[in-house]
Order: C-alpha cells, then structure tokens, then sequence
C-alpha cells in the first residue's frame, strides 16, 4: 500500500514527473478509448440486433450488418494492441489483472468468441434461414453480454480489488472483487454507452432511409436516458471504490471533466432532438472518451489502485524505450491503412 | 487431474485450434493473391470466380482465427500469470509487432472481402498482397516469441528474474531463423495441399471441372515448392536443436544414451523406466550423420538430462516421427507433380495423382500439429527452458477444470460449425456443366 499513501498527495499538488512509462499508459488508454469507440459500437450494434422491432425489423438488422461486416475485426484488434502492450510495458499489473479477474475475463473471452464466429456464421454461411437466424440471435446475446463483462472488469480495477491475492479462499480472492455494486453499476454503463453509440452512429449510417434513421434516433434517446441512469446508479455505488469517487468529484479538473462530459451528452441529445445526425455524432464519441478520460485521469498515477502505481508495474527502461519506437513505427503503417478503410466503407 | 495439467491442456487446445486458422490466414491469402492475378492477366473469368469463393470461406476462417487468437493473448496471463510478469517485457516486443501486423492484415481484408465493388481491381489485388505479407509476418512474429521461449537470450539471469535485459537481442534468438522459416514454409505447405486436395477430390468426379483445374494449379503452385523445400529447412532445424537443444533432439529420436554412430530410430514405444524403446526400426548411423554430417559423431542423449527435467518421450518421439512420416508423403507428391509440370502435362487427367493428393489433403495440417508438440512438449519442464519451469508459472486460481471443459466444449461446438460451413461452400464448387459449356475448350478434356 506505500504507493498509495505516496502517490496521494503527489496528485493535487505540482505537476509531477512525466516518464516513459506514463507516456505508454497513456497510449494504452488512447487505444482503450478506440477500442471503446469503435468495437463498443459494434456491440451496441449486437445489442439493436437483439432489441430489434416494428414493421422495420428486418430492415434495421440489415443495416446493422452492413454497417458492422467490413470493419468489426479491424476495431477488435484495438483490444488485442491493449492487451499485449499491457503485458509488455506492465508485465505486473497484467498478472494480477488476469489472476483476480480469472472468471470475468473468460466468460468475457466466450462473449468475444460467440459474438465473432456467430457474426461470420450468419453472413458467409450457406445455411438455411433458421440456422442463420439462431445464429443471429447468439451474435446478438453475446454482444449484449460481452460490454458487461468489460464493464465489470474495468470498474473491479477502480474499486482497488485487483490485488492477484489468493487469500481467503476462491470467493474472497476470485469472486467477491468483482461481483459487487460498483464493478456491476459499470457493467450496466460500459452496455447503455455502447448502446447510445451505436444507435447514435446508425442514425448516420441510415441516411437515405428515413424510416429507420427515425427508429434510430428514438432508440439513441432511450439509450441516452438509460445512459444518464446508468451514470447515476455508478455514482450511487461508487462508495465501493472510494478513492475513484474521490478522483472523479473532488478535484477542480476532474469537476471540469465531469461538466465536459455534462455538455456532451447535451449536446449530443439535443442534436439527436433536432436531427442533426453528424454532430450528435461526434458529440456522443466525445462523451465517450471524455468518460474514459475521467476515469483515466482519476486513477492516475496509479494502475491498479492503491497497490500498483505506473511506474511499479512499469517493465525495464530498455523494454520501454523499443515498445515507444515500435509504436511510432507501427503507427506510421497503421493510421494511413485505418484511413484507407474508413474511407472505402464509412464515408458519411 | 491436476491443476497444472488442466492448464496446460487448456493451452494446448486453444494453440492446437488456432494454429489451424492462423496457417489458413497465411496461406489463402496467397492463393486468393494469385487467382486474382492470373485473372487480371488473362481475362479468364474463372480465376475471378475462384478468388471470390475462396474469399469466402476465408472470411469464416479468418474471423475464428481472430477470435480464437483473442482467446490466446488473455490465456498467457490467465493461465501462466507468472510467466507474463517474468517475461513481459521481453516477448512482449515480438507480441506488439505481431500486433500491429495483425491490425494492417484485419484492415487489408476488411478492404478484400467486402471491397470488391468499391475499389479498383488494382487496389483489390494490392489489399490482397497486403493480407498474404501482414498474415506471414504475423506468424513470424509469434515464432519469435517461441523460439525465445526455446531459447531465451538477451538477459541475465539474476535469482530467477530477468536483469540487464536487452529486448532486441532477445528477438533474435538463436532458434529464430530455422522456426521461423519452417513454420512459414509450413503453412504454404499445408494451405496448398489442403485445397489442392479438395479440387483434387472434384477432378477425381468431373475431370472436365475447369473451375477445379485451375484451382489446382493455384494452389500446386503454392503448396509444392513450400513442401519440397521443407525437408532442407527440417535438416537445418535438426542440426541446429542437436547443439543448442539437445534434451528435445534426444527425446524426438527416443535417444536415452549419449552414443557415437547414433541410430535413426523410426516408430517403437519409448519406455521411459527402463530407458530403451521396443519395437523400433533403427537405421545405423543416421542421426549421427543428420546432426553433424559425421556417421560417427557423438549424439547426446537423455543420460545427460536430470531425470526431472526430461520432456515425455513418447509423445515427443511420435509426434515427430508423425511429422516427418506426413511431411515426406508431401515432398514425393510434390516430386510427382513436379515431374509432370516440367513435362506440361495435365494434372486433372492423372487419376493416380488425383487420388494421392485427395489423400494428402489433411496431411499439411497434421504435420503442423504434430511438430508443434514436437516443440513444445520437447520443451518442457521448461515453459522458458532453463529460466522457468511450467509448474511455477501456473495461476493460483483453483478450478481450472471447469474453464477447460468449458473451453473444450467452445471449440468442439466451433469446429463442427466451421466444418458444416466449410464442407457447404465446398460442394458448391460450379458443377462441370456450368463451366464447362462457358470456359473449358473442348480440345482439353480429354478424360
């Protein structure tokens, strides 16, 4: 725990130190708030396949499709490019994560299977309608279960109970950190934001069919309001994560993150209200990262709260300053060819 | 069974499955890569045709390789947390690359499967070869992970933690070059043979199938040389793991004793309590020769290994005697059809050939999964050999069995899928008639 008490006070007062290894965690929280962005959309989508209804039921899973087939794997990878550079730069941190969160993250891991195979099944199979249509609906249970897991997961970190103890027995080490309030209420927000995300791009994706742009917009709405409650009840629970509920209301920036979110999701509703679908758009992506910002921000400089700071987990100078340049090399192949996809496929 | 053994079967599974998708994801790229060229070139409709139905059956495959792959990257910190946290921050490096390689291959195929009408068939076939080039180096980034953990390198060993690392050198394994071109030439290997396999199973019905001929020669073309070039790359593999990784040599050829004029020993049950193996075949002084060009060089045997730290020498023994038995089969077919394209003879009328690569078709796949035990049970105790035993790097978390039952009922329930689709799109190759009356000229069906 000396990280914590050390850290504390270093976080309200002068700026401190900015290292390599918070310049890789920042780039692990740029590719969280991609993967968030675009995946989190495609499972919103997944969950409006699900919730799909009226005379234009057919019509609405298609453009889902056509809207997720090209690109859902290319956003997926952002979770990969998480992953392995959280067990490269903070090889620490990424044991005690897959050591507490054992059960979440596997049943995650299901969620992400099902949802994948079940996608290319029910397009590329030679199958008959009812298969195709089982198939349908475990693309769609999964990508509603698949946010929550996320959710759950994410918010155990914030509560500061991802210790990769095995004390106490398998419900106190394995089960009991994430199976409270706080981890669930994020469970609940991670599935209504990518809700709102994918209802709120889809509006866009459907121009030129009004009818369904229109049942869009009413199901982004809902999901704002759903979002809002969402948010609330977090709040409500986030006793269970004291010091997340302290980094996200007491300091001055974190208040004005909380007011920029606040704006946001203003402004994306209203735009939604007055059809203006481009700006609800960026609005609601804006919401989105400004969330994961907060929470990011709130945690700083620690990783896993309390008991694992940046620097601690941080892997050898040696292993950082490679990952970095990789990184910008990388970066060079893959911002051009993502510029490539989206403009073949998402032009709107 | 016990903890430690579930995890490693978990593991085993999830690699042995997706190693399937991951060799598909290498090799159909290239001959997608190569219809499409031959129809830009020609004008011959058929390689469109053949190309797009490939595309197909890739777009299946490659999701489940992405999914299954998704699976392993948690897996290494959900079953071995300890192992990540020793050696993060060394085979993360190939593990990052390998990342961004798999973004730019998702990002080329998302463009290839669906961009058909939406760019120009030059930037289609472009998106291809930036597919085949993403998927192979993919897979050699992963290889390069493996051959560390063969060979680790690039640090000091300090109390059982990695100091004064250099992640670079650790890159470049020793074991590196010889893995990696054998997996890479392996892939192609099994790729090609499979779907030449399958056309060739077509010609064996409707020898006139000008859709199957074609799609023979393509894939021939990328699955021969690859096979006939294995067994130079296999001799260097040999030669190279009889010097820095003799443990596993020595249980690959059930070699107990450290002997001059070793023997090949072909088959038998290795008997690991009374250290001699029955009802081999040996070959005097072969091993000898392969390891070191010499009939009377010295082999180090198990002798030389502390009983605790042997791999099981069954296992290792026939899976490797399986891979090299399926890898030979390949090269004499691959001579055949050598021989016959030297001559320009046409393979759809040779019904014996036909029928051998019917019987090839899963052999390329086989071999992989047998020399991939070969490797990787020929490393244990070892998860990082010398530097970490697999026992110490296992979870803490009990109850493993329950995530492996589930796991092994995931992939059962996927493979069967994946099958029922696959076999679908594969008798729904245009029948003989279809493409006979549009493209075949009748001067060449002569069978």
């Amino acid at each position: 725990m000396t990280s914590g008490t050390g850290s504390t006070p270093q976080r309200r007062g002068s700026v401190p130190e900015v290292t390599l290894a918070d310049g890789l965690a920042l780039v692990i929280v740029v590719a969280l708030n991609a993967y968030v962005l675009l995946a989190g959309a495609d499972y919103g989508g997944g969950v409006w396949d699900l919730l799909a209804g009226g005379p234009r039921r057919v019509r609405q899973r298609e453009l889902i499709e056509h809207a997720i087939a090209p690109v859902w794997e290319a956003n997926h990878v952002w979770l990969i490019l998480v992953i392995v550079l959280l067990f490269t730069c903070f090889p620490a941190a990424f044991s005690r994560l897959a050591i507490t969160l054992h059960v979440p993250l596997t049943l995650l891991l299901f969620g992400i299977v099902l949802r994948g195979s079940a996608f290319v099944f029910r397009s590329y199979g030679n199958i008959d309608d009812r298969t195709q249509r089982r198939w349908g609906r475990v693309f769609a249970i999964a990508s509603t279960v698949t946010p929550l897991l996320l959710g759950i997961s994410l918010g155990t970190i914030a509560t500061g109970r991802v210790t990769g103890g095995s004390e106490g027995g398998y419900h106190a080490a394995y089960v009991a950190p994430w199976l409270a309030p706080f981890p669930l209420a994020c469970g609940v927000l991670a599935l209504a934001l990518f809700a709102f995300l994918a209802a709120v791009y889809l509006t866009v994706e459907a121009d030129g069919d009004g009818e369904v742009q229109e049942d869009f917009r009413k199901r982004a709405l809902w999901a704002g309001a759903a979002l809002f409650g969402a948010a609330m009840i977090t709040l409500i629970a986030s006793g269970d994560a004291p010091r997340m509920r302290e980094g996200l209301l007491q300091s001055t920036q974190a208040i004005g993150v909380q007011l920029m979110v606040a704006a946001a999701a203003i402004t994306a509703l209203l735009a939604l209200w007055f059809r203006r679908w481009r700006i609800a758009r960026v609005a609601a992506a804006g919401q989105a990262t400004l969330m994961l910002w907060g929470w990011a921000l709130a945690q700083y400089p620690d990783l896993l709260p309390g008991t694992l700071s940046i620097r601690q987990a941080a892997a050898p100078a040696a292993t950082l300053e490679l990952v970095a340049g990789a990184l910008a090399l990388g970066a060079l192949v893959l911002f051009p060819s993502l510029a490539y996809l989206f403009r073949v496929f998402k032009q709107r | 069974m016990s903890e430690l053994l579930a995890a490693r079967t978990q593991m085993g599974l999830s690699l042995g499955f997706h190693i399937v998708f991951a060799v598909i994801g290498i090799g159909m790229p290239a001959l997608m890569v190569v219809a499409e060229r031959r129809w830009l070139q020609t004008g011959d409709k058929i390689y469109l045709e053949l190309a797009r139905r490939w595309s197909k059956g890739t777009a299946i495959l490659f999701a489940v390789g992405a999914v299954s792959g998704t699976v392993l990257s948690f897996e290494l910190g959900l079953l071995w947390p300890r192992f990540m946290e020793l050696t993060g921050p060394m085979i993360g490096m190939p593990f990052s690359l390998e990342g961004f390689a798999f973004f730019t291959e998702a990002i080329f195929l998302g463009i290839y499967l669906y961009g058909w009408d939406k760019v120009s068939p030059r930037a289609h076939l472009w998106a291809g070869i930036m597919v085949a080039v993403s998927g192979a180096l993919s897979g050699l980034f992963v290889v390069l992970a493996n051959a560390w953990m063969n060979e680790p390198t690039g640090f000091t060993l300090v109390n059982g933690q990695l100091t004064n690392i250099q992640p670079l050198h650790g890159l470049l394994s020793p074991a590196a070059p010889t893995q990696v071109i054998h997996m890479t030439l392996a892939a192609y290997a099994a790729t090609g043979f499979a779907v030449a396999g399958v056309h060739a199973i077509h010609l064996l019905v409707s020898p006139a199938n000008a859709f199957s001929r074609r799609a023979l020669r393509v894939a021939l073309l990328i699955g021969v040389p690859a096979a006939l070039l294995q067994p130079i790359s296999g001799d260097f593999s040999a030669r190279h793991i009889a010097e820095h990784q003799p443990a596993k040599l020595a249980a690959a050829e059930a070699l107990f004793e450290t002997r001059t004029h070793a023997p090949l020993t072909l088959g038998g049950w290795p008997d690991m309590a009374a250290r001699k193996t029955h009802f081999a075949i040996e070959i005097p002084e072969l091993l000898s020769f392969m390891a070191y060009r010499d009939p009377a060089a010295e082999v180090q045997g198990l002798d030389r290994v502390p009983r605790a730290d042997w791999p099981n020498v069954p296992v290792v023994h026939l899976a490797f005697d399986l891979m090299v038995g399926l890898g030979s089969y390949l090269v004499l077919v691959g001579l055949w059809v050598g021989f016959l394209a030297v001559k320009q003879h046409e393979f759809a009328v040779e019904r014996r050939l036909l029928q051998a690569l019917a019987l090839a078709t899963p052999m390329g796949f086989l071999a992989i999964e047998a020399g991939w035990v070969v490797t990787e049970v020929g490393r244990q105790p070892w998860i990082v050999t010398g530097v970490m035993r697999t026992e110490a790097a296992v979870t803490p978390m009990p109850g493993l069995g329950y995530t492996l039952a589930s796991f092994t009922a995931l992939y059962i329930l996927l493979a069967f899928v994946v099958s029922r689709l696959l076999y679908g799109l594969i008798v729904q190759t245009p029948t003989d008639d279809e493409w006979h009356r549009q493209y075949t000229p009748t001067a060449r069906i002569r069978a």
